[in-house]
Formats: structure tokens, sequence, C-alpha cells
């Protein structure tokens, strides 16, 4: 049940990032792409990760996909033009070294997990049993990844000056 | 054992955001296909955390702050081009190109 549930939400994942690569029209594109998050999000569910799926609609589908056609709707660049799409050379060496890339990351893929750091099976849902779904992520984000978390605050705070610094027409 | 679906469609996403990065030329769906491909990796996290630990999911959790400082500095590098340039496309982007 779980796993026909999961492949439904990833073929609708995979067919709405092709044709999100594959649209015109750039607002097309974003639309699809929000499409792909959403499907991502319901997998996120699937894998034990609720509070990580309501990150993703909040921060991505709902924060950047805004921000993105924010910007094309700015721009006005949804009117319709000549194709930005590269011709037929450009296609067949993207294929090719798509194609490539793909084999190499589906013999990655087969790789196992060595027996020795992997987790007896179900103690993820027992942790969130225990502390909760947002404990379970809080307490390793706020303890052991503390000053990773202190630096991202930092990093957000240079890329809102950096946006800023950037966007404005005279300093 | 939603592991190896879980890798065989990040696999997908990745090269679906990989291929839409070499064929198109508009720098606002590139920089869409990026944001897939980070997407990609993200899904590869949350299934390995599930046999390996939390600390997957937190990973993802510094993914999206980097995805989110990368999309409104990225955007307002774009909107500075545009004003320059009156285009995004990068076939227009050669400044630095000899000759």
């Amino acid at each position: 049940m779980d796993l026909t549930v999961f492949w439904i939400f990833g073929v609708i994942a995979m067919g709405s990032a092709l044709l999100c690569i594959t649209r015109k029209n750039p607002i097309a594109s974003a639309l699809w792409l929000v499409v792909t998050l959403f499907a991502l999000a319901a997998l996120f569910v699937l894998l034990d990760a609720q509070f990580i799926a309501a990150l993703q609609v909040l921060v991505y589908a709902g924060a950047i996909m805004v921000l993105f056609l924010f910007v094309i709707m700015l721009l006005n660049l949804g009117r319709p033009g000549p194709t930005d799409i590269k011709g037929p050379a450009g296609l067949l060496i993207a294929a090719v070294l798509a194609g490539a890339l793909l084999l190499q990351l589906r013999v990655l893929s087969q790789a196992t997990v060595p027996s020795a750091i992997q987790l007896p099976a179900g103690t993820v849902s027992a942790l969130q049993q225990q502390q909760g779904i947002i404990g379970s992520v809080a307490n390793p984000l706020f303890g052991t990844y503390l000053i990773p978390f202190e630096i991202a605050s930092v990093l957000l705070l240079a890329a809102i000056v950096g946006a800023v610094v950037l966007a404005k027409r005279k300093l | 054992m939603l592991l190896s679906p879980a890798l065989a469609i990040s696999a997908v996403l990745f090269t679906l955001g990989v291929a839409g990065v070499l064929f198109r030329r508009n720098a606002i769906v590139i920089f869409m296909c990026v944001e897939l491909m980070l997407n990609a990796v993200n899904l590869t996290f949350v299934a390995l955390a599930q046999s390996l630990g939390m600390g997957g999911q937190v990973f993802v959790f510094f993914v999206m702050a980097v995805a989110a400082a990368e999309a409104a500095v990225g955007l307002a590098i774009i909107l500075a081009v545009y004003r320059h340039k009156q285009s995004v496309s990068l076939q227009n982007m050669n400044l630095l190109k000899d000759g």
C-alpha cells in the first residue's frame, strides 16, 4: 500500500519535473516545479519526515517559488517569444550527458548501507513516538548541530544584505 | 523498504535538473533546474535518514537554508543583469569571452 502511494507520487514528481524543464513559458515551468515540490513533500511524509514535508511546502513551494514567480512577472518574461531551448546539437549533448549521469547514479544507488552503521528498522518511528515529530529533529539541531545552525543564520543575514545591495539601482 | 524507489526517483529528478541546465538558455529556468537538483538530493537525505539516524533530516534543513539564500542572491543578480542588458538569456552574457 505504502509502496503504491510512494510510486504514484514519485511518478507525479518525475512527470512534472519533465514538464518543468520542457515548457517554453517560464511561468508554466515555475508552476510545474511547484507540483514537483508538492509531490516531493508527499514522499517526505511517506519516509517518516513529516516536519521536513511541512517545511518543504512552506519554504520551497511557498516562499522560494513565489520569489521566482515574482521575478518572472517583474521582468515580464511570460510574453510569447522565441524559444530558449537549444538546437538539436545542444539537445543531443544534453541527452548524452544526462544519460551517462543517470547510469552512474543507478549504479551508485545499488550500493548497500553497511550493516554496522545501520539502525534497526523502526528506530526513527520509535524516536518520533518518544520525542515527538518536531522534537526528534529539534534535539540534534540544537544539540549536535548547534554551530552549523548559528552559521546558517549568518549565511541568511549575508544573503539578505547581498540581495538588497545587488537589486538596488543606486546605493 | 522505500529506500531503493526513493533513490531511483531521486536519481531521475537530479538527471532532469542537469538536463534542464544543459539545454535551456533562460537564466531563471536554469535556476529552477538547480532547485530541482537540490530537491533530488534532499529526497536522498530523507530516505537514508530512515536507516542512518536523524542527522539526514537535520541536513535537509541546512540545504533549505542555503537554497533560500541562493535564490535571493541569484534572483537579485538576474535582476541586475536584466537592468543592464534587457535580457536574461545566457547567450547575451559573454562579457568575459575573448573577441
